[in-house]
């Protein structure tokens, strides 16, 4: 485990890129590397997250540009290894528009942007990524965004219930996504797409710890 | 080499909330405007463009269209083209 290195992905305009990295290293004493969104070489990293933030300063749809980063085209092939991806609220507007995980991140309903912490069901145990201990858990984590209302059609949602695919559905929606969805996991578990902030929720000064299970299992294999 | 310029409209689709439509058309009520039954936001690029007649133009257009300008999980998009 001492060599595992989670790369760090960095676009112009990412702003979590340094909490991610701080909560990994200082907080589970977990290597990271920054990766500048156009290297396209993942061979030394173990798991990769991609950070909040406004890639691309949100141009056009948020998401919708880094999509063409070498660094997102060369994810399919780290994706298909197996290895761990994590998208945290702009990394996870970036999973749905390239196609990772189904479905897309639009305006809140209220169209605020919402800086809270909210409390979260955690529905699935795919891919290991929160604590489920058997039972139906619930935790809290910040949210911090303008457009994280989740949407997809009926049939990707019936899909998503069916193969356990929703890892966090909101217990109070604050802004209207379909089935009160927070994150989501692919098929194979190894993705893990929320709007929600595990990284701020790291140590008990600031607010809760509810966030360290989420990154700890990054190293999970 | 033809150049063509194009009109491309991209809408939220139907059965997708548009809130920003309802903010701008609560303020249009506010406004003093009678009668608006519907508002809702899109965006219009505007494109201009070169290749081997309208066909060869058209496949290009409709690539940007399905991978970059909309997102056709959420939106839908239809253009205009008019040679130069």
């Amino acid at each position: 485990m001492d060599n595992f290195t989670v790369g760090v992905v960095v676009f112009p305009g990412s702003n979590c890129d340094r909490d991610v990295s701080w909560a990994l290293e200082g907080c589970l004493d977990i290597r990271t590397k920054y990766l500048w969104h156009e290297s396209s070489d993942l061979s030394d990293v173990d798991a990769i997250v991609l950070p909040g933030g406004f890639s691309y300063g949100d141009y056009l749809r948020c998401g919708a540009i880094a999509r063409f980063s070498p660094l997102i085209n060369a994810l399919d092939d780290f994706v298909k290894s197996g290895r761990r991806v994590l998208g945290i609220c702009n990394g996870f507007q970036i999973l749905t528009e390239s196609g990772f995980l189904p479905g897309a991140l639009t305006a809140n309903k209220n169209l605020n942007f919402i800086c809270d912490d909210v409390e979260l069901d955690i529905v699935s145990s795919k891919g290991g990524w929160f604590n489920d201990g058997g039972e139906k858990q619930t935790i809290k984590l910040p949210i911090a965004h303008g457009e994280g209302r989740y949407h997809c059609d009926s049939d990707t949602l019936k899909k998503l219930v069916d193969d356990e695919l929703i890892a966090l559905r909101y217990k109070n929606n604050p802004n209207g996504s379909s089935f009160d969805i927070a994150g989501i996991t692919n098929e194979k578990g190894n993705v893990l797409g929320l709007m929600p902030h595990p990284e701020r929720a790291c140590d008990e000064t600031i607010g809760g710890t509810d966030g360290l299970f989420t990154l700890k299992s990054l190293i999970l294999k | 080499m033809d150049q063509f310029a194009v009109k491309v409209f991209v809408r939220l689709r139907p059965s997708v909330l548009d809130p920003a439509g309802e903010a701008t058309k609560s303020a249009s009520i506010k406004l003093g405007a009678e009668g608006i039954k519907s508002l809702r936001i899109g965006k219009m690029i505007e494109v201009k463009i070169e290749g081997n007649g309208e066909n060869e133009v058209r496949e290009k257009i409709d690539l940007l269209c399905d991978r970059l300008f909309a997102n056709t999980v959420i939106e839908d998009y239809e253009y205009s083209l008019e040679k130069l």
